[in-house]
């Protein structure tokens, strides 16, 4: 029976390459990288150089900018937190957008306890916000923008260029957390007046634990109060020993997303249209959640009206994906990200999130389509929304006893 | 968290899935929940002269384990009157479908579907009831 991964925006496989590369650094090269006087330790030393040098070129940035972190959450952790205090003489006003992940909202949440001021923009429809928007919100005693490069659920992309350019303009520090981006589309530092960016490896096929932060050195150079203390690694900024074989592994991962980018991202995308076109000429009453152009090469969010998600889940069983439906989060909330789009609850509990990556075949996506429709139609033929709807009757004006 | 597979046979084949006509005298429809919520039951019974619940249908939009407490339930009511029926607790259903924490909710609306179809069979029954003796106090 076939299995079929789709969910890697949740996480990916470890290429094989990349668990090669890492090895030798769990056997005979377990030094420490600031063990600076043997060669245990130098060995490590220049693993984790290479590393930094893979990581620096995905993003056009200086080696010398990147900061290990075990991830993306430390990652955005280490930037917000890191400006919010080191600049708060400055101001204490934050901008980010209500759709971010976690790891974004939760710090600015907490900072707003702490006395700061955050400004949460809408976005639209599609889960864009535009660059108007920031420039409306930014303020004298603004200290930081914070917005996504592209986002998990929808693959949507916001106007970076344009916000970094705005940023610069209005002399704001500009984060993006480009933990779904990285890797997949193209990104410039410089060109895109980026001055924080976040990364993981485990989503470019490389381990989890271990990511980096981007954090600027020249016009303007970002000082950053570390969250984490102890022997002052990585600039003082991310204390604590460095793990050398995630580091190797990360980087190894970003060198092989850069070299492959161009044509995988073709490959993916075309899969990914395939997909859809797949499901739309055999399903009626579907829609695709996100902006049709600006957005990732391998994301593809759809509501199928009338059917619950984790149902569907349920009936593409061999298939792995995942769902903004109330039912698959352990809070019982469907998905504050489809919600944000502002186009009604019920359309969060109707959609499955397909996120394909380097080792999706178009057998897959063949597979998928075939038991997608098979699910969808023995669902909706359970369905007393379907039932109702095909009897002419507007769902929107029924009175639903609630209980 | 894998889905238990009475969870999972109820999805696959599901028990009187299907509809009955609303309107009939002896047709007890109970729709409970939400779309916003994510769940949306129709629960509706056959009642006989004797009020035993002779057929049972159902619809339902929602998880797995919503899909399978309301196929349940509708297993469970036919044969048994309208009273008996009403027995029918959603901890009865938890046990048997295995459900875990998160999940007890689908089985209590499966209860309130049961009890809405009931009450709506036995509202149709006043209603005839009251008419015919209106008719016959003519």
């Amino acid at each position: 029976m076939r299995v079929v991964y789709l969910d890697n925006n949740a996480t990916t496989p470890v290429d094989p390459r990349v668990l090669e590369a890492m090895l030798p650094y769990y056997r005979e090269h377990f030094g420490n990288a600031a063990s600076r006087n043997h060669r245990y330790g130098w060995i490590a030393e220049e693993a984790v150089d290479k590393a930094r040098e893979q990581v620096a070129k995905v993003i056009g940035a200086s080696n010398k900018e990147i900061i290990w972190t075990s991830g993306a959450t430390e990652g955005n952790n280490t930037a917000i937190l890191g400006v919010a205090r080191m600049y708060v003489e400055k101001g204490k006003h934050i901008v980010t957008c209500k759709i971010e992940h976690k790891a974004v909202i939760d710090p600015c949440k907490f900072l707003e306890t702490q006395g700061y001021d955050v400004t949460w923009l809408d976005p639209d429809q599609t889960g864009r916000v535009s660059v108007n928007q920031v420039r409306q919100a930014i303020r004298e005693d603004t200290i930081l923008v914070s917005l996504m490069f592209a986002n998990n659920e929808i693959g949507t992309i916001h106007p970076i260029p344009e916000i970094g350019s705005l940023c610069k303009e209005k002399g704001v520090l500009f984060h993006t957390d480009a933990t779904q981006a990285f890797g997949k589309i193209p990104i410039d530092v410089e060109a895109m007046g980026i001055d924080l960016l976040t990364m993981s490896a485990h989503k470019i096929y490389g381990p989890k634990g271990a990511g980096a932060v981007y954090v600027r050195r020249r016009k303007p150079r970002v000082r950053l109060q570390p969250i984490i203390y102890g022997g002052g690694h990585e600039r003082g900024i991310r204390s604590g020993t460095l793990n050398v074989p995630g580091v190797v592994g990360c980087g190894a991962a970003a060198e092989i997303a850069l070299q492959e980018m161009p044509t995988e991202s073709v490959r993916i995308a075309g899969l990914r249209d395939r997909l859809w076109a797949g499901l739309n000429e055999q399903l009626s009453d579907i829609t695709m959640n996100g902006h049709p152009e600006h957005r990732l090469p391998n994301t593809l969010n759809v509501s199928f009206l009338y059917i619950e998600g984790e149902s569907l889940m349920m009936g593409i069983s061999d298939i792995a994906v995942s769902s903004g439906s109330a039912c698959t989060s352990a809070s019982l909330e469907p998905s504050y990200v489809l919600k944000g789009l502002g186009l009604g609850e019920d359309l969060a509990h109707s959609s499955i999130r397909f996120s394909l990556g380097r080792f999706t075949t178009q057998e897959d996506i063949d597979y998928t389509i075939d038991q997608v429709v098979e699910a969808v139609n023995h669902l909706r033929e359970m369905s007393p929304l379907y039932e109702m709807a095909q009897a002419g009757v507007d769902l929107s004006t029924v009175e639903w006893q609630r209980h | 968290m894998a889905y238990s597979d009475k969870v999972v046979d109820h999805y696959q084949h599901p028990r009187n899935m299907g509809s009955m006509n609303q309107s009939a005298p002896d047709v007890g429809t109970g729709i409970v929940g939400a779309p916003e919520c994510g769940d949306v039951m129709k629960l509706q019974i056959q009642v006989d002269n004797d009020n035993r619940i002779i057929d049972a249908k159902f619809k339902t939009f929602g998880c797995g384990s919503a899909i399978a407490s309301s196929s349940l339930a509708t297993e469970w009511v036919k044969g048994r009157t309208l009273d008996q029926a009403l027995q029918i607790r959603n901890t009865e259903i938890v046990n048997e479908l295995a459900l875990p924490p998160v999940k007890i909710h689908c089985s209590v609306l499966a209860e309130d579907a049961v009890r809405a179809a009931i009450a709506d069979v036995k509202k149709k029954r006043e209603r005839a009831e009251a008419d015919t003796e209106a008719v016959g106090t003519k």
